[in-house]
């Protein structure tokens, strides 16, 4: 009959307009910056540069390599390369970039630069408030370096697949060098 | 509590004697407009942020809670949002009318305001056509609304006009009709005397308010609906439902403009509301003699906020009515429902003079029996047939 549904329409209002000042479970809002859910693992929000070690300068993964630069939809990455050589993680002799900045104005996210990335230099970060009060979202290398150990914390899985491979490699190559010490000199 | 009871109407008669003898009738005047203003400016301030928290509660949210403490200075943050925006005039609109619009809309519900009794004594002009100059002049809001939406020159707007005209039309007739049992039972048409007519109890318990008989109660309800239409508010809202219209009459209008109309919308609830309280629900008198220690106007504010709590709870519950439905709505029921009201309330009235045992409770149940079997028979084919189920042809 006509108007039931109305009731009953009404009934679960008033449940709920009750029931959300007894029930907290009710209220699924989050209210955002004095509550914060616990972080996504899969979240991928913008790019920055994983180092190894104590100092970042000295640790930076980065070879200058430009293969990012290159791949970038939005040519948001600019770098230029260092004049010296410094030996890597398996002891070969690679450039380091002198400079290397992202303008996260223009970076829309897309974590591209983190797949094509061959030395596992450039990974995709989970912070997010990034809003501020002037232009100056240009990041320089200092500010997108991060030590390995903040990557094994926002994505451990994918850091630990990354510190077994580079452990892998790193192990070949020992066994390299030590069955044949001429190859390895030069 | 007498003095408590006529505190605004003693406090207006000290500050008027304070004026030189000539200037007297005038300060007076501006007082009570002064008061009716600033009383039902807050009311409404009050009612945006009570119901957006309402609203939310029902919905399982907060509602707004960042503005001062548990939100309660959002309608400042509101108003202030309001004033600074820029006030923005289509190039091909038609300015005057532009302009007029907001205005022709919210003077005349002001102007309602002045016949409502809000307590003993409390009502700014005595009138004998009291209920008529309301209908009268609320029905000016039609053609502010349709101002809006012709000058604006945006078929939304356009289309949305068209809507709330046939939409304010059409609920007149009920709202009307609804009314007219209650000017019968009181013989007058002074809001003050209908009022009076409701005091007393019948059958030594139940205050005699129209609400208590039957032709009071479906006249209540349907006072209620036709009500919410006239003030577009949900379930009756498609004047200006955003997911079609973007938002109907008001598309074009911004800055303190549009918070004119918000303002019209709400005063306009607020008149219809303390219409409806003064009709059926007594009025400012107290439910029962011994609550009369609690001043008239408290008694009406009461009434009130229960009144403006249920259209907050019904637009948290109902959504929004399809147009055709709308119009069958209004004609095929709601008229119909008022009509045979009407006579519920002549037999009503013409058997007031039964004398035998229970005859009150007879006569009761002779008219509630009536009006719910019209009720029923009505509420089945008023939207026309059931549509048949559909029959896809191809997506089997």
């Amino acid at each position: 009959m006509l108007g039931f549904g109305i009731i009953k329409g009404l009934a679960e209002t008033w449940r709920n307009f009750i029931g959300s000042y007894y029930d907290p479970a009710r209220l699924t809002t989050v209210q955002y910056p004095e509550q914060k859910l616990p972080p996504n693992e899969n979240a991928r929000t913008i790019p920055f540069l994983v180092f190894d070690g104590e100092d970042p300068m000295a640790g930076l993964r980065c070879t200058a390599c430009s293969i990012c630069a290159q791949e970038c939809p939005a040519h948001c990455i600019e770098i230029v390369k260092d004049t010296t050589k410094k030996p890597d993680y398996l002891g070969k002799m690679q450039f380091y970039p002198k400079v290397f900045n992202i303008d996260m104005g223009v970076c829309m996210a897309c974590g591209i630069c983190a797949e094509v990335c061959p030395f596992d230099s450039i990974k995709m970060d989970r912070v997010f408030e990034l809003s501020s009060h002037d232009r100056g979202m240009v990041l320089q290398k200092s500010d997108l370096a991060k030590p390995n150990d903040y990557f094994r914390e926002i994505h451990p899985t994918e850091a630990a697949a990354v510190d077994a491979a580079r452990a892998e490699e790193q192990r070949k190559a020992e066994a390299k060098k030590a069955a044949n010490p001429v190859l390895a000199k030069s | 509590m007498k003095g408590l009871d006529q505190i605004f109407i003693s406090t207006q008669h000290a500050l008027a004697g304070l004026a030189p003898a000539p200037l007297q009738p005038l300060v007076s005047m501006v007082l009570i407009i002064a008061c009716l203003m600033s009383v039902f400016g807050a009311c409404f301030a009050l009612t945006t942020i009570l119901e957006r928290k309402t609203l939310g509660r029902m919905q399982n949210r907060f509602g707004p809670n960042r503005v001062g403490p548990f939100g309660l200075l959002q309608p400042m943050a509101d108003g202030i949002k309001m004033i600074i925006k820029e006030d923005i005039v289509p190039f091909s609109a038609d300015h005057a009318l532009h302009f007029l619009a907001p205005l022709v809309l919210t003077v005349p519900i002001w102007l309602a305001f002045s016949v409502l009794p809000f307590g003993r004594n409390m009502t700014a002009v005595e009138l004998d056509a009291g209920i008529l100059f309301f209908f009268a002049i609320g029905s000016a809001s039609e053609l502010a609304v349709f101002m809006a939406g012709w000058s604006s020159q945006n078929k939304y707007s356009l289309v949305g006009a068209m809507r709330a005209v046939a939409q304010m039309i059409s609920y007149e007739v009920p709202l009307v009709l609804s009314s007219v049992p209650v000017l019968m039972a009181a013989g007058s048409l002074s809001l003050s005397d209908i009022v009076q007519a409701q005091s007393g109890c019948a059958l030594g318990w139940l205050p005699h308010w129209n609400v208590f008989t039957p032709w009071g109660l479906a006249g209540f309800a349907l006072f209620l609906i036709a009500a919410a239409a006239e003030s577009n508010r949900c379930p009756f809202d498609l004047p200006e439902g955003e997911s079609e219209l973007i938002a109907g009459y008001l598309t074009e209008y911004s800055g303190f403009k549009y918070a004119l109309f918000f303002l019209g919308e709400y005063l306009g609830l607020f008149a219809v509301t303390g219409l409806a309280v003064t009709l059926f629900l007594g009025g400012w008198q107290a439910p029962a003699a011994w609550l009369e220690w609690v001043p008239s106007w408290g008694w009406f504010a009461v009434k009130f906020s229960a009144i403006i709590f249920l259209a907050i709870w019904i637009r948290a519950t109902l959504p929004r009515l399809r147009m055709d439905q709308l119009l069958n709505f209004a004609w095929k029921f709601l008229v119909p429902l008022a009509l045979i009201n009407l006579l519920v309330a002549v037999a009503w009235l013409k058997t007031g003079t039964w004398r035998f045992p229970a005859a009150a409770e007879v006569r009761w149940l002779l008219g509630a029996s009536v009006l719910a079997i019209a009720y029923v028979c009505l509420g089945r084919h008023w939207n026309g047939p059931a549509p048949r189920p559909r029959q896809y042809s191809y997506a089997e």
